[in-house]
């Protein structure tokens, strides 16, 4: 699985993919990658344990393991997704199993921002729409999506919806420059005054 | 929008641009690294052929991984060894201080910081580590980032962010006797929820918060996140500034004067205006235990589990997923919960007064026959300081196990776990399902005492009992 994976690059606009639905609420960050397998230096091997607990318990009735689900690239999930620690493995895990895009009523802070920084655009809908999309998915075993971002439309077959998505993160996608840290430094004079100006600087001389 | 409040003085003071799009690029003053999100950063460096924008900006230790039983190294499980020989490389190569197991400094990256003096007021700090908001509690900003976040800090020393909202959280009196910050904080997570403080910064004010000592207050900010609130912070007093003098990076002298006045000038003023206000009676509350996986599904000690009756219809789904997972009936009182392993440590609550306050109530008392209890303190100096006051033997005689400091059972990343569905009483901040090392390992979070409690009873208590 990991041979064939291509981490996304440049502009983000359409992307059009099966949707896989994960019911429930406040899903944290252990709960997609369980920290014994932070144990490593890269990332490269985390696709295969995405919600690795979760998955046993269910005994292959997890959607991750589900046969339908297998070439799935839309996850779908209610509020409060990917709470708790702040690690970047539980998104690159999802990445790697496939997922390049996340619909759902709401994000944790820090997985939203790991998530924009690695290119997975993730948009919120009302919960209303969302467990339409689900009770959808749930009588069809089946939903093609295809989002436009810009202008923040998921359109199917049979549902339409107007996505809601942070402006900035928008825009990033669509210019290609999602990726921060060249902006960052593209303001590397103003870097360095702001380093001088700052008053702690002067007087944590022991810091240095 | 807020204006005034430490929050925007703070923001305001680091801004470097305004980005396209409407993120603010911020200047971040004291970077923290440590093994577990920080190797492929340095991965991402070398791929851009980018160097370390400020070195010095940067500190690290070891603490995820760490084996509290035997550090010797090299360590027994390969993984871990390779971790802290990568983070041990990548320091040296790009000059970084580190902090090493030996050094007298190790330890939980958020106990290590405020002991070294490094945590200061008026401060922007980032560490790839969701409960960096514990160092809000000497008024800096501080929030936890994930990898590629820790390497724009590498390379740039600065992030993309949207600024946060601020809600004032505002509480009256004081705690009564045998309620602790961790009581405090499991109280507001519970009356605002997990998912309350996505999008703000939370500042925590009023006579009960003033009450508190440094690191109490360092529990209360630690879980700020645990509400959904990234950043969370308290207005620096003179408690704050006597904590931080005479601390190994603590300005000096002339310069410490200069610091002063600063700190002095930096906190919300009277009228500044809030996104939100929330005003809750600490003297209100008791002690708290979670009775299921999300740190929001607490109650008091003498409270019964609630019926899903009682709870708002966005509260429902988890909570069946919690009765079921824990094994808990609704209604069932969470008092006299048999316990099989006691934990005393991690950022919220491994610091020298958590584990006074425990070996207070553990003072000439056994651990009950039934119960595997350990601590874990969070950093060298802790250890050192503990052995001192001879907190270590009191642990001992007791029945609890003393062991080295780092993060331990808190995640579980050492061979610190739970075994099967056992039950733990923990002073750690998460009872997320299968978050301290078993699948199916099932965890109540307390305060330092109630574990203590909980050790010597063998069951869920009320340590007021204990302390009368």
């Amino acid at each position: 699985m990991e041979s064939d994976f291509t981490p996304p690059i440049g502009k983000i606009s359409n992307i059009k993919g099966q949707c896989i639905s994960l019911i429930g609420n406040d899903i944290d960050t252990d709960r997609i990658i369980p920290a014994r397998f932070l144990k490593c230096v890269n990332f490269d091997s985390l696709g295969e344990s995405v919600f690795e607990d979760d998955r046993k318990t269910l005994k292959g009735k997890h959607p991750f393991d589900l046969e339908e689900n297998k070439n799935a690239s839309l996850l779908v999930v209610n509020s409060n997704f990917g709470c708790g620690s702040s690690r970047e493995h539980a998104p690159q895990a999802l990445m790697r199993w496939g997922i390049k895009a996340i619909i759902g009523e709401s994000f944790a802070d820090i997985f939203y921002s790991n998530c924009i920084a690695i290119g997975i655009p993730c948009f919120t809908l009302p919960k209303k729409s969302i467990e339409e999309i689900q009770n959808y998915y749930c009588n069809n075993q089946s939903l093609l999506l295809e989002i436009d971002l810009k202008n923040s439309l998921a359109k199917s077959k049979d549902l339409n919806f107007n996505l809601e998505i942070k402006e900035s993160s928008r825009k990033m996608f669509l210019s290609g420059e999602w990726d921060a840290t060249s902006t960052l430094l593209d303001n590397k004079n103003l870097i360095e005054n702001k380093f001088n100006q700052l008053p702690y600087i002067k007087f944590n001389t022991n810091f240095l | 929008m807020s204006q005034d409040t430490l929050f925007d003085k703070v923001w305001d003071l680091h801004k470097v641009s305004s980005l396209p799009g409407g993120s603010d690029q911020i200047f971040i003053g004291l970077h923290l690294i440590h093994e577990v999100t920080s190797p492929q950063a340095f991965g991402a460096l070398k791929d851009k052929k980018l160097k370390v924008k400020f070195p010095d900006r940067t500190v690290a230790t070891v603490d995820h991984i760490v084996p509290t039983d035997n550090q010797s190294r090299p360590f027994k499980d390969n993984l871990a060894e390779q971790m802290i020989e990568t983070l041990e490389k990548n320091c040296l190569e790009h000059k970084i201080r580190f902090f090493n197991i030996g050094s007298g400094n190790q330890g939980i990256v958020h106990v290590v910081a405020p002991e070294l003096g490094l945590t200061q007021p008026g401060m922007t700090i980032a560490c790839g580590d969701s409960h960096t908001s514990t160092h809000g509690a000497f008024g800096s900003i501080a929030f936890g980032i994930g990898t590629s976040q820790v390497r724009d800090v590498l390379a740039t020393q600065t992030l993309a962010m949207n600024k946060l909202k601020v809600r004032q959280i505002w509480c009256d009196n004081k705690l009564s006797k045998g309620v602790y910050a961790k009581d405090l904080v499991l109280h507001i997570i519970n009356k605002l929820g997990v998912k309350a403080g996505v999008g703000f910064a939370y500042e925590f004010a009023g006579p009960a918060i003033h009450e508190l000592s440094m690191e109490e207050r360092m529990t209360i900010c630690n879980m700020s996140i645990e509400g959904g609130a990234r950043c969370g912070y308290i207005n620096p007093d003179e408690k704050t500034f006597s904590y931080v003098k005479n601390k190994l990076y603590a300005p000096k002298n002339e310069h410490w004067d200069r610091a002063l006045r600063w700190w002095e000038s930096l906190k919300s003023d009277e009228n500044s205006i809030y996104d939100d206000v929330i005003k809750l009676d600490a003297s209100k509350v008791e002690p708290t235990v979670t009775w299921g996986i999300t740190p929001g599904q607490s109650i008091s000690i003498n409270q019964q589990i609630p019926l899903l009756d009682e709870l708002s219809p966005n509260d429902k789904l988890v909570a069946e997923e919690a009765y079921e997972y824990m094994s808990f009936k609704p209604g069932q009182l969470i008092k006299d919960t048999p316990i099989d392993v006691c934990f005393i440590g991690s950022c919220t609550n491994g610091r020298i007064s958590d584990l006074r306050v425990a070996a207070e109530v553990l003072k000439g008392k056994k651990v009950s026959k039934n119960v595997k209890a350990f601590a874990v303190p969070g950093s060298e100096k802790v250890a050192t300081e503990a052995k001192q006051e001879g907190l270590d033997q009191i642990f001992k005689d007791s029945g609890f196990q003393w062991r080295e400091p780092g993060c331990s059972m808190c995640l579980a990343m050492n061979s610190d776990k739970l075994i099967g569905n056992q039950v733990s009483a923990s002073s750690s901040n998460r009872n997320f399902k299968g978050r301290q090392g078993s699948p199916s390992g099932r965890t109540l979070l307390m305060s330092p005492a109630m574990v203590a409690a909980a050790a010597i009873n063998g069951k869920v208590s009320d340590v007021r009992e204990f302390i009368n």
